[in-house]
């Protein structure tokens, strides 16, 4: 697998056993707590919820047993893994169950591998890739480096299981390897991602943008992209547009 | 190139043989005329017979596509971005326009995450009626597939008869929902209102009418030797290439993988109806007309086993943090709040005035982390991630949208293959361009 030339830039990305874009090694989550209620910034906080402190969310690692078939899922991918000599914690940091939904949140290194593996397996077989979007953790986790997310759903037709891979990377090294070459489905939901998030897909056949036009600048769905719009006038009110109205988070 | 018989000289338009000679073999030989005659094609993206905007660069040599290439986007709306922006009861408004012809799929689609963060189910009742609903949007959508190909197709009665179908679905959608499209009818935690009175003899009238309808378009088309021509062995895909593309719903099923949501991941109840999943074995266009048809009266049986079942009872959660407490009825001036709990909340509750006040203004909050839910919606799998930070908004909409994803195979069916096979074939997909671009 080809790494981008910027992989030095981001070296805790590189070693086994740090946590982006979930958890720092030392388990506490990263980002700023969110304080008080109803969002209020600039002006005093009337609502006697001043002294509200919500932890930042990030999922937490879910220990075993991972309930239905999870568990065996794991194990075959453990097993799997070790033939091709790569370890199960190598390559995937954290195993999420949250929702009766699997999540393994994947070293971008390793990702290839671990498609590959969960394709090809006899125990595993998850043919079919449904979905590859991204999810921009700005807002939610302000100082996490490793915000942009990108979200793979795999399903196996033949045991009826979904499953999901999350790879975390940095906006300033926004790369991780294509998987259009395990499944050449990804192609435009890889493109989708790259259009809306600027996530760089190494190894993808034509890497460019599918639903904006191709002179856009900027990546729209990115958290620190404004929403836009222009102010209406209605009966001498003016109503501002949507994301810079007054609303609750 | 010298040639004894003819002679030769180079203009602007390309090199000319004045032939004195006869031995034409030679000369022809000496050209190479696909390589010379190679043309890029624009279809679209304003083409009637595209589905809306979709462009299709083509490169062909006489009639034949030599390479085929998809170009999207023109109707791109961020949706996605947009919902972000809005609270979670919002949400349905904006996912109704995706698919703009299976308006409800995409709305059950989202409010089913949307109840797995919450934690939440449906009551009974809604469940019913989601299905109902469903399975009506099911059949219109294939009525809209099987009149804009025929038309495509030359089959001109057929647009009529699949038009003239579609509004009496359409009818029962407004006697529901008070609109024909884009409804916003499903919401988080059930539906927004209760069936109108009427609605079930309407859909029992429909049903009636229904079979005999699709056995007329069966009689129209199934053996025409006009839309045999145009429809069997074009288009061609197999299992194996749907799977690699992520093709799914009919086109799937119509290269004999019996493979559908309803029955391997059933949501909504759907493991407690019976019906079948139809297969072809054909993978052509022709295949996936009959799986279609056969489709459409699966959908009346599983219309007529929710009449059946449909039991008096709530059409929202109990909670009364997630469901509005506004309860919908027909005033003089239209659909509205009923005076009742206008009366209630104006003149005797003031805390059912706040609690009404900050449920529709801030909205409720959905605990953190993200799902991914599917359902099967007339072109394949619809999916829906959906992330919350634990606020009152979605922190992240994505919509896997089936018209998306089938469309990658459209070089995969045409490629080779005549231009006019390209409109049956692209057809025999049915995108609807609201859904591949958001």
């Amino acid at each position: 697998m080809t790494l981008p030339p910027s992989e030095g830039s981001n070296p805790s990305n590189t070693q086994p056993g740090t946590s982006p874009g979930l958890r720092t090694p030392t388990g506490e989550s990263v980002g700023q707590p969110d304080r008080g209620m109803f969002g209020v910034v600039g002006s005093g906080d009337t609502s006697g919820f001043g002294g509200l402190v919500r932890p930042p969310y990030a999922p937490p690692p879910t220990d075993r047993p991972y309930g239905g078939y999870f568990d065996e899922v794991v194990d075959s991918l453990t097993e799997a893994l070790s033939e091709q000599e790569v370890a199960y914690a190598d390559a995937i940091y954290a195993t999420v169950v949250d929702r009766d939904e699997l999540t393994l949140y994947v070293h971008r290194e390793q990702l290839k591998t671990v498609a590959r593996t969960l394709r090809d397996d006899a125990g595993l077989r998850f043919e079919m890739c449904a979905s590859v979007s991204g999810v921009d953790y700005l807002d939610s986790r302000p100082e996490d480096p490793y915000r942009l997310h990108v979200v793979y759903q795999l399903r196996s037709y033949s045991f009826r299981r979904i499953i999901r891979l999350e790879v975390a990377v940095s906006v300033e090294d926004p790369h991780l390897p294509t998987v259009t070459d395990i499944y050449p489905t990804a192609d435009w939901q890889e493109r989708e991602t790259y259009d809306f998030f600027g996530t760089i897909f190494d190894g993808h056949p034509a890497l460019t943008r599918i639903l904006m036009p191709d002179d856009w600048e900027g990546y729209p769905q990115r958290k620190d992209y404004p929403l836009g719009g222009i102010a209406v006038e209605y009966k001498g009110a003016e109503i501002p547009p949507p994301d810079e109205r007054r609303a609750y988070k | 190139m010298t040639d004894p018989y003819a002679g030769v000289r180079d203009t602007t338009q390309g090199r000319v043989f004045t032939v004195t000679g006869g031995d034409w073999d030679a000369l022809l030989q000496s050209l190479d005329p696909l390589a010379e005659e190679r043309l890029v094609v624009n279809m679209g993206p304003q083409h009637p017979s595209t589905h809306g905007v979709l462009r299709l660069v083509l490169e062909i040599e006489g009639e034949t596509i030599t390479e085929a290439r998809s170009v999207i986007g023109y109707l791109h709306t961020g949706i996605e971005k947009s919902a972000e922006y809005r609270n979670w009861v919002q949400g349905p408004t904006f996912v109704t326009r995706m698919d703009y012809l299976a308006p409800i799929f995409n709305e059950t689609g989202y409010c089913l995450a949307v109840e797995k963060l919450l934690g939440i189910e449906a009551p009974e009742r809604a469940n019913t009626i989601r299905v109902l609903m469903m399975e009506l949007n099911r059949i219109s959508s294939h009525l809209v597939w099987l009149a804009t190909t025929g038309m495509e197709l030359g089959a001109l009665s057929m647009m009529i008869y699949g038009f003239r179908e579609r509004e009496k679905i359409l009818d029962i959608f407004e006697m529901v929902t008070g609109l024909r499209m884009n409804m916003a009818y499903v919401r988080p935690g059930g539906v927004a209102q209760d069936l109108a009175p009427g609605t079930e003899d309407k859909i029992r009238e429909f049903l009636a009418e229904m079979p005999g309808r699709i056995n007329s378009y069966e009689d129209l088309l199934s053996e025409n030797p006009i839309w045999k021509a145009r429809t069997q062995g074009i288009g061609f895909l197999d299992i194996t290439g749907c799977m690699a593309l992520g093709i799914t719903g009919p086109v799937l099923r119509s290269a004999g993988m019996p493979w559908d949501l309803r029955k391997t991941q059933p949501y909504c109840g759907y493991e407690t109806y019976e019906f079948n999943v139809p297969t072809e074995e054909t993978g052509d266009v022709y295949g996936r007309y009959q799986v279609r048809l056969a489709e459409m009266r699966e959908s009346l049986k599983i219309i007529n086993q929710a009449l059946e079942r449909l039991a008096p009872g709530p059409v929202m959660v109990e909670d009364r943090k997630i469901g509005w407490p506004a309860q919908l009825a027909l005033g003089a001036d239209g659909l509205g709040n009923s005076l009742e709990h206008i009366k209630n909340i104006m003149g005797q509750s003031m805390e059912s005035l706040i609690h009404h006040f900050k449920l529709v203004t801030e909205g409720f909050r959905v605990p953190a982390g993200q799902v991914y839910t599917a359902v099967e919606s007339p072109r394949g799998e619809l999916g829906v991630h959906l992330v919350s930070d634990g606020g009152t908004r979605p922190y992240r909409l994505h919509v896997r949208e089936p018209s998306f994803v089938n469309l990658q195979g459209f070089p995969a069916m045409v490629e080779g293959g005549p231009i006019a096979d390209a409109i049956a074939a692209g057809a025999s997909l049915d995108p609807v361009m609201g859904g591949v671009d958001r």
